[in-house]
């Protein structure tokens, strides 16, 4: 047994921490926020430069990470500062895609990728697809040499933003069946592609999408056809991996703001702390805390297992983070007081990351009902 | 024992749907539904089509021009108007100072200022908290000194809602530093296009302007607007205390809220199923009505005790802290129910008339965001157990 990072992570995870201390506080992240584009070029540039996004591939696809280890220790600094940058649309997702299913001239956007030269997004998720991962109404239909998508997708993160959407669509099978789902890599001016993008809550940006009978060369399809399933769920795995870790960051920053807000914070002519009613509380917020780490780590130690085993544990992971992380930011906002609720303090703003975590690739009960299944399989 | 409401309640309820259904504007209860903005002629104009109707004072005395409803009637016209998206009423000046003023207020003071809440003329809002006199309102620095028949005013208020739609502000100021904090707290009216007042707006977390900072700088106030005696305002704001928890359960809210996420999870499919049917989720929606159920009777239970003329004590400190937690959760369970479709930040640039995911999944999540001030203001959850705790444990 052995918790520490290894040397290279570490370095990695300080080195992240203080160029986000020093380059992402609260003033330049709510500008960002309010930006056109919601996020910063500029950033993102620094952070390729950093090395963030290589460390999310593994050395064969021109990395030199790509482990749970490695998106979780990202992922964490990420979090800790509520950072909006697409990491996990752009890079886990997209670029995690390609490398896993496309041919060679396909894989070699991942250099691109690494350098920040590059967005992407994954149009998956439909208008009433929820969580189920195989939904796919989408169709695909093959005719000669090319390929027609019909259909919508729906909360497409960084898709503006994105010069290629990898899109699902269904060649075969029915409505919510894992095989016969192919994935296209489909550059996003192309005709017959539309979108509607708007900001998002927590930060960022994602858009609705029409495939109106787009036509594309039958070159674009990533991997075989019908057979994207497996690693689309080996993608949105390491995606849920990257996303409970951001949140335990989050969840940590929340409980630091908590804690120095406690100690100074005066009324009744003490420091609020010293009310036994909210010290309780905030020493329950270190022990979930401590919880959801240990999930987090169990998560990020089995993306590699099987299907199985894997899934499990993101599962187990992420319903004790959907309840632990609404528990902590919750408590962390009332025991502020009116303070937390102002647009400026940071607490808003990550109670905000932490919240719509759970409304990705799954609540904390659909997590549930996964676990269900896959511990009576 | 008698669960039923008397035949005259039952009447009453009819007579107020009616109402309901007559006279509130589809556009207002429409923006209630959806949660767009509420601008101040909106509320301006559902004060006016409720006075109009003489509704509009249900607390106050019938010589003021109010309506003298007991508890139940209160609560009945309460539900209906939650159930109806009625917008809510502004309370500031009719359920905060009105009383204050019929109380303790001079004639001259009550001729003034009580008509012109009812007309619509003036618009109050509530200078309590300051920076660093939340919880421990007692501890508050904004001062006044005498000086001839004026008193200067400086200092700084926050929180202040809707204190942009206002002009006028009830506050309390300190008077005299000399004693103990609440022998020196005294209750000012003052009028906000004095020179020296600075109304600055705070953003909450969901993007609202919805309270503000009010500074005050050598603002001079004739001595007239000076409510009751001097150094005394510490009792009459005990008493506005006392006033501010009417409605404090907010079971109508919770009922009519419930109802809306029942609508959401039968529309949002989960699993090729609608959500409604997803025994996770319907478990939550139960344990909530569950608690509801029992919550309403809480109410009505303190509520007709209070009807025949007993004060609710701590057990409005009870209702607050349930009723607040029972909207909560419900705030919760809607976020839950939009799934994906509660991450898009639903401004008015992604448009109404295609609106993302089921009905209510676009405000479900700035709903719950904004709502964690429910246990905050009003004397925060915790305070109101402090309270509840103290008056069992020390009498
Ligand atoms: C949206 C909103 C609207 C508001 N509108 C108005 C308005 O119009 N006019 C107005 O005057 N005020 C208004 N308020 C202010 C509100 O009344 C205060 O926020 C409230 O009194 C709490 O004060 P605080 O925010 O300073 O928190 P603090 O008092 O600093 O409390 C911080 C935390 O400490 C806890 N705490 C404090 N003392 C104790 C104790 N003794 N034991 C245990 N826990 C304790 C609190 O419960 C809270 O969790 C509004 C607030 C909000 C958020």
């Amino acid at each position: 047994m052995n918790f520490d990072l290894t040397e290279e992570r570490q370095m990695l995870q300080d080195s992240l921490r203080r160029f986000l201390r020093d380059k992402y506080d609260t003033a330049t992240r709510n500008a960002i926020l309010d930006s056109d584009t919601g996020f910063s070029a500029e950033i993102w540039a620094e952070l390729a430069e950093l090395g963030v996004i290589g460390a999310l591939f593994s050395e064969e696809d021109g990395g030199f990470g790509g482990a749970g280890f490695d998106l979780a220790v990202v992922f964490e600094e990420l979090g800790r500062a509520g950072v909006v940058e697409p990491m996990l649309d752009s890079a886990v997702l997209g670029g995690g895609l390609i490398a896993a299913l496309g041919d060679d001239t396909q894989r070699g956007l991942i250099d691109e990728m690494i350098a920040g030269s590059l967005h992407l997004a994954l149009a998956h998720g439909e208008p009433s697809s929820r969580y189920d991962l195989s939904r796919v109404a989408t169709t695909a239909t093959e005719n000669g040499d090319t390929i027609t998508l019909s259909g919508r997708k729906a909360v497409v993160v960084n898709a503006e933003a994105a010069d290629m959407l990898i899109i699902s669509a269904r060649e075969s099978g029915d409505v919510a069946d894992e095989d016969g789902i192919s994935l296209f890599l489909v550059p996003t001016d192309f005709a017959g592609l539309s979108m509607r993008g708007y900001p998002m809550i927590a930060g960022g940006r994602a858009a609705e999408i029409v495939l109106d009978d787009l036509t594309i060369p039958a070159s674009f399809r990533l991997g075989p056809a019908g057979q994207a399933w497996s690693a689309l769920a080996a993608r949105v795995a390491a995606a849920e991996v990257a996303i409970a870790a951001e949140t335990l960051g989050a969840m940590e920053t929340a409980t630091e703001l908590t804690r120095g807000y406690l100690m100074t914070r005066k009324q009744f002519g003490r420091p609020i702390g010293t009310f036994q009613a909210l010290a309780f509380r905030f020493a329950d917020m270190l022990t979930e805390l401590e919880q959801a780490r240990s999930a987090v780590i169990n998560a990020a130690g089995h993306l590699q297992a099987d299907a199985r085993i894997r899934d499990m544990q993101i599962a187990a992971a992420r319903n004790l983070l959907g309840r632990v992380a609404r528990q902590i930011s919750e408590e962390s906002i009332q025991m502020h007081g009116g303070i937390a609720m102002t647009q400026e303090y940071e607490l808003a703003h990550i109670a905000k990351r932490i919240t719509m975590a759970d409304h990705r690739f799954g609540d904390t009960d659909t997590q549930l009902e996964r676990f269900i299944a896959l511990s009576a399989a | 024992m008698d669960l039923s409401y008397s035949a005259e309640e039952q009447a009453f309820r009819e007579e107020v749907r009616e109402f309901l259904a007559k006279d509130l504007p589809k556009e207002l209860s429409d923006k209630v539904k959806n949660r767009s903005d509420m601008g101040k002629e909106d509320f301006d104009r559902w004060h006016a089509i409720l006075n109009a109707r003489g509704w509009l004072a249900p607390n106050w005395p019938r010589e003021f021009g109010g309506c003298e409803w007991n508890a139940v009637q209160r609560h009945i016209f309460e539900e209906e108007c939650a159930y109806a998206n009625a917008p809510r009423v502004v309370p500031f000046g009719l359920t905060m100072l009105g009383p204050v003023l019929q109380k303790f207020g001079s004639k001259e003071q009550q001729e003034r200022f009580l008509p012109r809440i009812l007309s619509g003329e003036d618009w109050w809002c509530q200078g309590y908290s300051e920076p660093g006199a939340g919880s421990d309102l007692a501890s508050l620095k904004t001062k006044a000194e005498r000086d001839g028949d004026h008193y200067i005013v400086n200092g700084q208020k926050t929180w202040t809602t809707l204190g942009q739609f206002a002009n006028w502000i009830f506050c309390l100021v300190r008077t005299d530093p000399n004693v103990k904090q609440q022998e020196g707290i005294s209750f000012l009216l003052i009028d906000m296009n004095t020179p020296g007042i600075e109304v600055r707006p705070i953003i909450l977390l969901d993007g609202t302007h919805e309270v503000n900072e009010v500074w005050f700088t050598d603002v001079r106030v004739p001595v007239e607007n000076l409510v009751g005696e001097e150094n005394k305002g510490w009792t009459y704001a005990k008493y506005l205390l006392t006033h501010e928890r009417t409605n404090i359960a907010g079971v109508g809210f919770s009922l009519a809220g419930l109802d809306a996420v029942k609508r959401m999870a039968r529309s949002e499919m989960a699993g090729g199923r609608p959500l409604i049917e997803n025994p996770q989720f319907a478990a939550r929606l139960a344990q909530v009505e569950c608690d509801l159920m029992a919550m309403a009777t809480t109410n009505l239970r303190i509520i007709s005790k209070a009807a025949v003329g007993q004060a609710p004590g701590v057990e409005a400190s009870m209702l607050k802290i349930k009723g607040t937690d029972i909207r909560q959760e419900i705030n919760d369970l809607a976020r839950r129910a939009a799934g994906p479709y509660a991450m898009p930040f639903a401004s008015e640039a992604v448009g109404d008339n295609d609106p993302l995911g089921v009905e209510g999944a676009a405000k479900s999540a700035p709903a719950y965001f904004n709502n964690r001030k429910l246990s905050i203001f009003g004397g925060s959850n915790e305070v109101q157990r402090g309270i509840i705790a103290k008056v069992k444990m020390q009498g």
